[in-house]
């Protein structure tokens, strides 16, 4: 569904990502886990057409999103929920929402989808007329990635779910990654919670300093000391 | 505002000229409302936090171009202001479009559409042979100096009504764009750029739109003052004054309501005027200086300006009576 062939990618003159290759098979959850400064959210930002890469190939069935301006992007299936939410904090929760289902394609579905999105999280529709910013992080959270399902995707673009929020809560939060594989989207998460997005994800990717320095199913890396190793490093 | 009061007031503002008739503050009141209608074309695209210092220039080419366009082309205004409409429309394409494209934005963005109303200012004046330069600019007269198709009309009354016209739609456009997708991509985008891209939207083309949008409908107000002063020179639609001017009185009367620029141009209009008649030449430039105190003041103790911060409290008022 997605692959990327030897991504080269940075700010101005600051490289962060090195020959990266992956790939996101439909209906996979794959994870990329790493220290911080790995790379992690360059490689999101690339993949969504926030940030051009310097060198190499994104196609995702068949488009190469390296020439895709962003709001193309997610009319071709790709939500992407950014690192820290990106909420807009002075609108109310159901305005955010709307904002996901922005593109021409997504308009005509709308109260739809509204509807399943409220189903997924009955607590945003409890809050809907509250501003997206006065809320918890997790309910922010939450209300980030019901933004980006508004859009219909097929491919959901995941930056550190579980920064800052309380264990409990992460918990629940990869509760509802499972049940969204189930519903049939394909997840690409970006994660440092190792331990917890492993159980979630079918393959894992080892992401250190710019390169892909591992890779392979997630019971295998979870039990191997291949990610010790990209943590502590020698 | 309940409908029939609405519509009651709509009412009395058409009405007016035909039981009052006094030629001085007729005059006033179609100076605040090109005014207002100028200030609300600032405002529509000012409220989301693309604050332009530009938008004399846009005014001063409206102006200049319907004046040009009938003196030396002998092209009737009702062409001559589309043509100045698409001129503004087209240089705002050209400044704002490099800006949006590569991320200049806040006060980087504010500095170039500041340097903008400089260039315009120094472009009119640098081509005095053919405007006049600072001295002015006067549109020549048609036959006796009423005629439609000259749009001249020496009635303060048609005046009035055209002026009310153009303000109603300015309120209407106003309007639109508060009610359409537009409105939430900009507030998106003002919010957060990253996050609005990341939802699907098209960034640039979506703050583009709304500058176009408002730079012609400043154009179109800098035609209007054109058709109805019969005067026009440098320092009173185009240049930095009349930017800097737009953006107070915005801040002044309300950015995020929609009568807000047009109580913005009540009060300092009427402030201009009676500084200028209670002092006469004693006073001036004391309109300035009163504005530039008023401003810090404003900015400082009533951001949400005149208007807004007596809705909002309306509206805490209603929310406490409702809640007890």
């Amino acid at each position: 569904m997605l692959t990327l062939s030897s991504v080269h990618a940075g700010y101005g003159s600051f490289p962060a990502l090195f020959d990266v290759s992956l790939e996101v098979r439909q209906g996979e959850a794959v994870g990329v886990i790493g220290p911080n400064g790995a790379g992690k959210t360059t490689l999101m930002r690339v993949v969504s057409g926030l940030l051009r890469p310097s060198g190499g190939t994104i196609v995702m069935e068949g488009v190469d999103l390296a020439r895709t301006a962003s709001h193309r992007i997610v009319e071709l299936g790709i939500a992407h929920v950014p690192e820290s939410r990106r909420l807009f904090p002075r609108m109310t929760v159901e305005d955010n929402l709307k904002m996901g289902g922005f593109t021409p394609a997504a308009r005509p579905g709308f109260r739809q989808r509204l509807a399943v999105v409220y189903e997924l999280f009955p607590r945003l529709a409890e809050r809907r007329e509250q501003l997206a910013g006065s809320m918890s992080g997790g309910e922010q959270q939450m209300c980030a990635i019901g933004r980006a399902l508004m859009s219909e995707p097929k491919l959901l673009l995941l930056d550190e779910p579980s920064a800052g929020l309380a264990p409990v809560i992460v918990e629940q939060l990869f509760e509802l990654v499972k049940r969204l594989r189930a519903g049939g989207l394909t997840v690409l998460i970006v994660e440092q919670n190792v331990q917890q997005v492993l159980r979630v994800v079918d393959r894992a990717y080892v992401l250190k300093t710019g390169r892909i320095r591992a890779a392979g199913a997630a019971a295998e890396l979870l039990a191997s000391g291949t990610i010790r190793d990209a943590y502590l490093g020698v | 505002m309940t409908r029939s009061l609405r519509w009651l007031g709509a009412a009395a503002l058409v009405g007016l000229p035909f039981v009052y008739t006094a030629p001085y503050p007729m005059h006033i009141l179609i100076i605040i409302l090109i005014w207002s209608f100028a200030y609300t074309s600032w405002s529509i695209m000012g409220r989301f936090g693309l604050v332009s210092l530009g938008h004399g220039g846009f005014m001063g080419i409206g102006a200049y171009v319907t004046a040009l366009a009938w003196n030396y082309g002998h092209v009737s205004p009702w062409i001559g202001a589309p043509l100045g409409l698409l001129a503004g429309g087209l240089l705002a394409v050209v400044v704002a479009y490099p800006c949006f494209r590569f991320r200049i934005i806040g006060h980087y963005f504010a500095l170039v559409t500041l340097a903008l109303s400089g260039i315009v200012l120094q472009v009119i004046t640098a081509t005095r042979d053919y405007t006049g330069g600072s001295l002015g600019y006067t549109p020549e007269r048609y036959k006796n100096g009423s005629s439609l198709y000259a749009v001249q009309f020496t009635g303060k009354t048609t005046w009035y009504l055209i002026a009310l016209g153009v303000w109603a739609f300015g309120l209407y456009i106003w309007h639109r764009v508060d009610r359409g997708m537009l409105r939430y991509a900009l507030e998106a985008i003002s919010e957060d750029e990253d996050g609005a891209a990341a939802t699907g939207v098209h960034v640039t083309r979506e703050k583009l739109k709304v500058t176009v949008l408002s730079a012609a409908m400043t154009a179109l107000a800098g035609a209007l003052y054109c058709q109805y002063q019969m005067f026009i020179s440098p320092d009173t639609v185009s240049g930095i004054a009349v930017s800097l001017q737009m953006v107070f009185a915005v801040v002044v009367g309300g950015i995020y309501v929609p009568l807000g620029p047009t109580v913005g141009a009540v009060i300092t209009i009427m402030l201009a005027e009676v500084l200028r008649v209670s002092f006469g030449t004693r006073a001036v430039g004391w309109d300035n200086l009163v504005y530039g105190i008023l401003l810090v003041i404003f900015i400082i103790f009533l951001p949400k300006g005149i208007l807004g911060s007596l809705l909002a409290l309306r509206r805490a008022r209603r929310g406490a009576a409702a809640g007890e």
